[in-house]
Formats: C-alpha cells, sequence, structure tokens
C-alpha cells in the first residue's frame, strides 16, 4: 500500500484539482442557469483569460496583481458583449444550433489564441511560486493558492446571489423568466451579466491555473473535466457542482497512480457511474410546480 | 390627464401565422375595476400579454396614460407603471415570499416606503406574514395566488393587470381574493383590468365589464347591466329558465351572432 505521505500528497492534488474543476463548472452552471445554454466555450474562455493575464501583467508590465485585475475586466467586457451581441440572437433556436456555435466559438478562440501567443506553451509568473510547509507537509503553494481562490470565489458569489438585489434577480429571472419581466426586472442586461461574471471567474481559474498547467491553447480541454463534474453533480446546483467536481478531482490522482495505463480516464468513468446509478446526479433542486 | 388611463384600440395579435385576437378596443378610467369574460381560448390572456409587452400586436395601439406601449420590452412596460399577475400565478419558486415580495419593488429605489408596503401586503394577506421566509414553490395554490398579486402590488403600480386570480381555488378562496383585489382597488386607488371565467364573482367587483369570444369583443356595458342581460345569464352564469318543454342549451343562438 501507499505510505500516509503519500496519500495526504496525492489527496491535496486531487482537492486543488477539484477545486480547479469547480471553477471552471461554475462558469458551465451559471450560464447554464441563466439562459439553459451549455457554453463549451467556457474552456477557452479559461485559457484566453490566463493569457490576457500574461499580457497584461508581463506584454504591459502592470504586474500580476493589476494584470489580474485588468484582464478580469476586459474579460467580463468580451464576456458581456458574446452574450449581448452573439447569444442572445439566437436564444430559441435549436439546442443543436447553440452547441454547434458555442463550439465554434471555442474553436475560434483557440486559433485566435494560437495566432497571437503562439503555440508553445507560455509561463505566467505568479506570486504562488515555491512551497509551503503545513502541519510539517511541504506542499505546492501553486496548487494552495488555487484552493483558497475557489474557498474565496464561492464565498463570494453565494454572498452575491444570495444578499444583493441585482444577485436575487438573476435567480428570479433563472427560475421564471417571463415573471421576471413582469416585475420590470432587465432579464436580458442581467443575463449578459451573468456571462461577464462567469467569464471574470475563468479569468481567475486561467490565472490561477497557469503555475500548474502552463499556458497553452489546449489547456481549455480541462474544460470538458469540469463540466463532467458538473453533471455528476446535477447540472444547475451549484453545491452539486462544487461536491462533483471535488469528487472527480479526489478520484483522479489515485486512479492515474493506480492504473497509469487508463490516466486521465477516471473523470469519464465516474461519471458514466454516476449517470447509471443517479441519472439526475448527486444533489438535484427539484420542486413540483402547483395548479 | 385627459382621456382614459389605458386605451387599447383595435389591436391584432397573432401566434405565428395564427390571429389569436381580432381587432379589440377596451378602455380602463382611473380608478376603475374592469373585467374581461370570455370561455377558454378566447383570447383574454393573449389581450393582457399584448398590454404588458410580452406579445407584440401587429396593428393597433395600446396607449397607457397617454403614450402609445405597444410592441415595447415587458420589462420597460412594467416600469410605467403596469403591473401584470400572470395566469397561474408564477411566483419565483426557489425564493423566499419576501424575497418574491421585493422583487415586485425591484424597479424602486424608495427603501423606507417599500418597507411600509411590504407591511401593507402582509396587512391584505395575513397568510404571508407568517410564510414569509419559506420558499414560495412550498406555498398551497391559494397562498401563492395571494403572493402573485401582493408581488404585483409592490410596484406600486397604476393598473393592475390581473389574470384569471380565481384560477384552481376553492370558493371561499376566490371570495376572499376578490374582497381584496376590490380593497386594493378602494384603498390604495389601484385601477385594474381583471380578465375571467368566473363571470359572477368579476361582475360583482368590477363596475365594467368585457366580453370576449373567439377572439373579438362581443359585448360591453356596465357590470350590473351585464349581470341582469340575458345572454351572459345563460352562457356564463349558468342559470337558464324553464321554457316549455326546457328549451336545450345549445339550440339557442346567442343575441351576438
Amino acid at each position: 500500500m501507499l505510505p500516509i505521505e503519500d496519500v495526504v500528497r496525492l489527496g491535496f492534488i486531487g482537492v486543488s484539482q477539484g477545486c480547479a474543476y469547480g471553477l471552471i463548472a461554475l462558469g458551465f452552471v451559471l450560464i447554464y442557469k441563466a439562459t439553459e445554454v451549455v457554453n463549451f466555450a467556457h474552456g477557452e474562455f479559461m485559457m484566453f483569460g490566463g493569457f490576457a493575464v500574461l499580457t497584461f501583467s508581463e506584454g504591459f508590465g502592470l504586474g500580476f496583481w493589476p494584470g489580474l485585475i485588468v484582464a478580469c475586466l476586459a474579460m467580463g467586457t468580451a464576456g458581456y458583449l458574446v452574450d449581448s451581441l452573439i447569444m442572445r440572437r439566437i436564444i430559441g433556436q435549436s439546442q443543436a444550433s447553440i452547441f454547434i456555435l458555442t463550439v465554434a466559438f471555442g474553436f475560434i478562440l483557440r486559433s485566435a489564441a494560437g495566432m497571437i501567443w503562439g503555440w508553445s506553451p507560455l509561463s505566467l509568473d505568479t506570486p504562488f511560486d515555491g512551497e509551503t510547509t503545513l502541519a510539517g507537509v511541504t506542499l505546492g503553494t501553486d496548487r494552495l493558492a488555487i484552493i483558497a481562490t475557489t474557498a474565496v470565489l464561492c464565498t463570494a458569489l453565494y454572498m452575491f446571489f444570495g444578499r444583493s438585489r441585482t444577485g436575487i434577480a438573476m435567480q428570479a429571472s433563472s427560475q421564471n423568466q417571463l415573471a421576471a419581466y413582469y416585475m420590470g426586472i432587465p432579464v436580458r442586461r442581467l443575463v449578459s451579466l451573468v456571462w461577464a461574471i462567469a467569464a471574470i471567474i475563468a479569468t481567475v481559474a486561467g490565472a490561477v491555473m497557469a503555475p500548474v498547467t502552463q499556458l497553452e491553447t489546449n489547456v481549455g480541454f480541462i474544460g470538458i473535466k469540469a463540466l463532467a463534474g458538473a453533471i455528476v453533480g446535477g447540472f444547475g446546483s451549484i453545491p452539486g457542482t462544487l461536491l462533483g467536481c471535488m469528487l472527480i478531482g479526489v478520484i483522479e490522482p489515485f486512479a492515474d497512480y493506480f492504473f497509469p495505463a487508463i490516466k486521465g480516464v477516471s473523470a469519464y468513468i465516474v461519471m458514466l457511474v454516476v449517470l447509471f446509478i443517479r441519472p439526475e446526479g448527486l444533489i438535484v433542486q427539484t420542486y413540483r410546480k402547483k395548479v | 390627464m385627459s382621456g382614459p388611463l389605458l386605451d387599447i384600440r383595435n389591436i391584432e395579435t397573432y401566434y405565428g401565422p395564427v390571429m389569436a385576437i381580432r381587432g379589440v378596443s377596451l378602455t380602463v378610467e382611473e380608478g376603475e375595476i374592469v373585467a374581461v369574460l370570455g370561455a377558454n381560448g378566447a383570447g383574454k390572456t393573449t389581450l393582457l400579454k399584448t398590454a404588458s409587452g410580452a406579445l407584440d400586436c401587429r396593428k393597433g395601439q395600446v396607449i397607457f396614460e397617454g403614450n402609445e406601449i405597444q410592441c415595447r420590452e415587458p420589462d420597460w412596460v412594467a416600469r410605467q407603471g403596469i403591473a401584470h399577475v400572470p395566469e397561474g400565478r408564477e411566483v419565483f419558486p426557489l425564493l423566499t415570499v419576501t424575497e418574491n415580495l421585493m422583487m415586485g419593488a425591484y424597479c424602486r429605489t424608495d427603501r423606507e416606503d417599500i418597507q411600509k408596503d411590504l407591511e401593507t401586503v402582509y396587512g391584505y394577506f395575513p397568510a404571508l406574514k407568517e410564510l414569509g421566509s419559506s420558499l414560495a414553490a412550498f406555498l398551497s395554490g391559494g397562498q401563492q395566488q395571494m403572493l402573485a398579486i401582493g408581488r404585483g402590488f409592490m410596484s406600486r403600480p397604476k393598473l393592475l393587470l390581473l389574470d384569471e386570480p380565481s384560477l384552481g381555488l376553492s370558493p371561499m378562496l376566490v371570495s376572499e381574493i376578490f374582497e381584496t383585489i376590490s380593497r386594493l382597488n378602494r384603498e390604495q386607488n389601484i385601477s385594474i383590468l381583471l380578465v375571467e371565467q368566473n363571470a359572477h364573482i368579476a361582475l360583482q367587483v368590477s363596475s365594467r365589464g368585457y366580453v370576449m369570444e373567439v377572439g373579438g369583443m362581443v359585448m360591453d356595458d356596465d357590470s350590473d347591466k351585464l349581470l341582469e342581460s340575458e345572454d351572459i345569464k345563460e352562457f356564463y352564469l349558468g342559470k337558464k329558465d324553464e321554457g316549455a318543454r326546457g328549451l336545450r342549451r345549445w339550440k339557442k343562438k346567442k343575441t351576438w351572432r
């Protein structure tokens, strides 16, 4: 069997990986809840966001934190525009066209990133280099940063959606769009704002993931694993999504260690198993409409 | 301001190629309750949706306080002072009762008055007060209807559009709800356009009534006159005089055809 330090180390890597999936999956779920669109380009948003941080912090010499903030603002604006100029026009068309549109959008972003920043991996200097020793266990600071970021962002989102007027109005719009219109809630603007929030989260995810994955055009494919996590958790519930991503993240390093032959497949195996046992996902938000 | 509060002129609304209402006109004066009666599929809901901007009409005008508001976005119309309480309640199921009510006041910024109006709603519907922090999905049909009306009131509208408030409620609840509707009209000075299948109670609270059938207006009159009218009695109130051999209902012609 595995020595205990290795278990702790693999578990820690798993938790941080799960947090990373969770960060990305949050974007999927937010957009899905607001518009019933699964944005398959979301992983590419993350990739693009990471590159944007690189450009602003190193290309323009702003430093990491200011560069991150500027990149978030830029990506947030871009997310807002993607919805208000493109997605808004296709709502109401068949799911297939929406699917193809978002997938195609992912391709476009990947090629654009390749043309702008080149096809070979770049590295982003973050303040999270080196190692931190916690209770006698040496852990990578970069991975700790991922966990901390996820915790902070989730708390912030929880407060925003649960307490603020705009956040509650976003929930209302997602639960009953027509009734929200009748209340005078500017539903379209709020939906675009959700896209902006999702893009900002993706940018932060891209930045904190950069030390682990490097910046390259294909990191967006990690989005597929995050999507698997969201499905495991029961698409549409945020706590469920985080739980599902955590499950997939924690199982992954152990599965890769014990079954190196099928490295990287465990996420999908977990998804299939969960779908067989509980097709609706681990946590389901259901209610029945009374007539 | 002169002229009626709401003036609907000759509107035609389509669902795709299907004409749902054909040239309907209607007015609501300030301070009035106006009832629109009609059977299933007569176009009553379509009429309200056209007035509140959820559907666009192809012809005609909707004039509110002297301004044309047809074919605008429903959220814009709501901000002009028209609150639409849709058929089937349509509350926000996973928000609490209080949050639902606060969403009604989304466009208002006067915090103190909003708080006061929240108390007013709880005054009208004491049942809601105890349910303040429970999710709207778990409310009974009657409580959800109260919540929907209260939510409409929270925007402090000049005009309240009520779509079938009696739908699926027990007779006792229906009279309770209609009692509150006429109190809202009297005490809060809100004009109301009421769409109902329950002609009897609708005509009792309203001052004027319109009758719709297959997409057009076929009658309009003061409510007390409509209550006395033979056609209304027979086709909407279900009363019939005994004829010589019990005149069969489906053989009698309506006077408007």
